[in-house]
């Protein structure tokens, strides 16, 4: 394996917070306004964040390269 | 013959030879446990992909999301934050699961927790654990299978029989290898079944604004006080500990040792939520079940009385798919829950055969004798789960498996905290675990089994909380102070484990 041993924590990782926290904190979306083309805010919010997440996971898997 | 049924018997009949043929695909040496069980470790990202998203969205969450839509509405979706914040976890804690199972041959978390923490009665309560809380969830995709067979029209025992026969006789030949294989149909079946559903179906219904007209008000979003049940509160309690939940799960942590390197784990923590992205889709179709009004269509009315809401999807796609098309989001639903159930008899024959056969039955037996167990445990587990079903108990599957969320996270301590720290106890592990199983298991039982959130009373204030989350809470807190106490008046246990093991 390559690689120190140690647990690999880099600053980019706390970019992770920023899904968890806007998933979690509930208040931030429980409303019916702006809808989209009809989608009220509460649904088209969570799978436009599940799309985010990803993104998310994937420049701090760019960053972390293939380790 | 119906066109649905003509091609749902096809789709069938095709991946059934795909089972078989999986037997030869990258042969290995199927007397080897790691060969039958985990596919020889060598599944790159992509068949990854595939196999943890036939293995993780079963067939019984692509009926019963959109039917918790369907009956509740907004409480219902916290399926989709869940399925999201879930891979942050896949990313950081699995490829080292992954690592050390590589490094020491293990093939079950309660390996793991066996080598980890030195403690043979921890690894047995871990074991235990996995396999009862995944039996119900095999008993479900039962019944993911029935509801689709009485919408095209197919009552009584022997088609689930035969369709588990099928089953039960692959897994045993092929091992993980035919649900892997199978699970590139089944999602390819999926994806074009959603796609197809939410260009059509809103078109014919007349547009999202009228799709929503038809959800009740007060389903519409949750309760404004944050506090009320449901609520803001429970809802985000019931999206994180399922996420914590999901790849403790026996089966999940089946297909992350699959893998064959740590890359594929993370590039599958990026690309998996794909998936998530199409149950937060497929969970609007309760609300367009709901537009369409099929629940008060005479047609349905006998489905609907057997299956409740389960059958919402199942009708929306009969009254508004061709009878062709019918079929092939049937055999998508019904093959959905072909894959994972292979995988999680596969991976609680595996906990037997590793932690329970071997560690207290025969600790001498042979590698080829293990894999033989392990082989003839996956047909008994299946077996179980049929009995289950046909026993007319699918109620109580239900209630069970809303307990398997409860009982499965108390593995957290050991497993998740386990993969970064060895300060923990095994002692002290094992009776956190006992009292999260306790607590867990009360608080479900004081609604009846019916709800898992359960509303704490601290002073005079009530919160409503996932029981899985609060009793997670409970065990971790006791399996910290008796560490704490045990460690400074015992000698630490060998770990069979090394830092370097984990990266």
């Amino acid at each position: 394996m390559d690689g120190k041993p140690g647990r690999g924590f880099r600053a980019i990782h706390l970019l992770l917070i920023v899904p968890l926290a806007a998933q979690l904190w509930v208040p931030f979306y429980n409303h019916a306004e702006p809808a989209l083309d009809g989608v009220p805010f509460f649904y088209w919010y969570q799978i436009l964040w599940v799309a985010l997440t990803a993104l998310c996971l994937f420049i701090v898997y760019r960053v972390d390269g293939a380790k | 013959m119906s066109a649905a049924l003509m091609v749902f018997i096809t789709l069938f009949l095709l991946v059934t030879v795909l089972g078989f043929y999986a037997s030869r695909w990258r042969a290995g040496d199927m007397s080897q446990l790691s060969e039958w069980g985990l596919g020889g470790r060598r599944f790159g990202s992509i068949i990854t992909w595939f196999m943890l998203g036939g293995d993780l969205y079963t067939a019984y969450t692509f009926v019963a999301v959109p039917a918790l839509i369907f009956a509740g509405g907004a409480v219902g979706f916290f399926a989709v934050p869940y399925a999201a914040i879930a891979y942050i976890l896949m990313y950081f804690a699995f490829p080292r699961l992954w690592s050390v199972a590589q490094a020491k041959g293990y093939v079950t978390g309660a390996d793991f927790v066996r080598g980890r923490f030195g403690s043979r009665s921890l690894a047995l309560a871990i074991a235990l654990t996995g396999i009862v809380a995944t039996m119900p969830y095999i008993a479900l995709q039962l019944v993911g299978i029935e509801v689709v067979l009485a919408g095209l029209g197919i009552h009584g025992e022997w088609p689930l029989i035969i369709a588990f026969i099928i089953l039960a006789a692959y897994t045993y030949a092929s091992g993980i290898r035919a649900p892997a294989m199978i699970a590139v149909v089944k999602d390819i079946l999926i994806y074009a079944t959603v796609i197809a559903a939410i260009i059509v179906i809103p078109a014919e219904l007349g547009g999202y604004t009228k799709i929503f007209a038809a959800v009740p008000a007060k389903n519409l979003l949750l309760s404004a006080n944050p506090f009320n049940n449901p609520g803001m509160f429970s809802y985000a309690t019931l999206a994180l500990g399922s996420a914590l939940a999901l790849f403790l799960y026996p089966h999940a942590a089946t297909g992350v040792m699959a893998a064959s390197s740590r890359v594929a784990i993370k590039r599958n923590a990026v690309a998996l939520p794909a998936y998530s992205l199409v149950l937060g889709l497929i969970a609007l179709l309760g609300f367009m079940a709901l537009a369409a009004g099929v629940k008060t269509m005479p047609q349905y009315a006998g489905a609907f009385k057997t299956f409740g809401n389960n059958f919402a999807v199942p009708a929306l796609f009969l009254q508004m798919f061709p009878g062709w098309f019918v079929g092939v989001a049937f055999a998508a639903i019904a093959i959905g829950a072909l894959v994972p159930a292979a995988i999680m008899s596969i991976a609680c024959a595996n906990l037997f055969t590793r932690n329970i056969y071997r560690e207290f039955v025969r600790p001498d037996c042979s590698p080829a004798h293990e894999s033989q167990v392990a082989k003839i445990a996956s047909l008994f587990v299946k077996l179980g789960a049929l009995v289950f079903i046909l026993e007319g108990q699918s109620k109580t599957a239900i209630e069970l498996q809303l307990l398997g969320g409860i009982w499965i996270i108390q593995t957290l301590p050991s497993i998740l905290i386990g993969l970064y720290s060895r300060w923990l106890n095994g002692t002290a592990l094992l009776i956190g675990w006992a009292c999260g199983m306790s607590a867990g298991t009360w608080m479900a039982a004081q609604s009846g089994f019916k709800a898992s959130v359960y509303v704490l009373h601290i002073g005079s204030f009530a919160l409503p909380c996932y029981a899985a989350l609060s009793s997670l809470l409970l065990n971790i807190v006791v399996s910290f102070v008796l560490s704490f106490i045990f460690n400074a008046i015992s000698a630490p246990r060998d770990d069979a484990t090394i830092a370097e093991d984990y990266v």
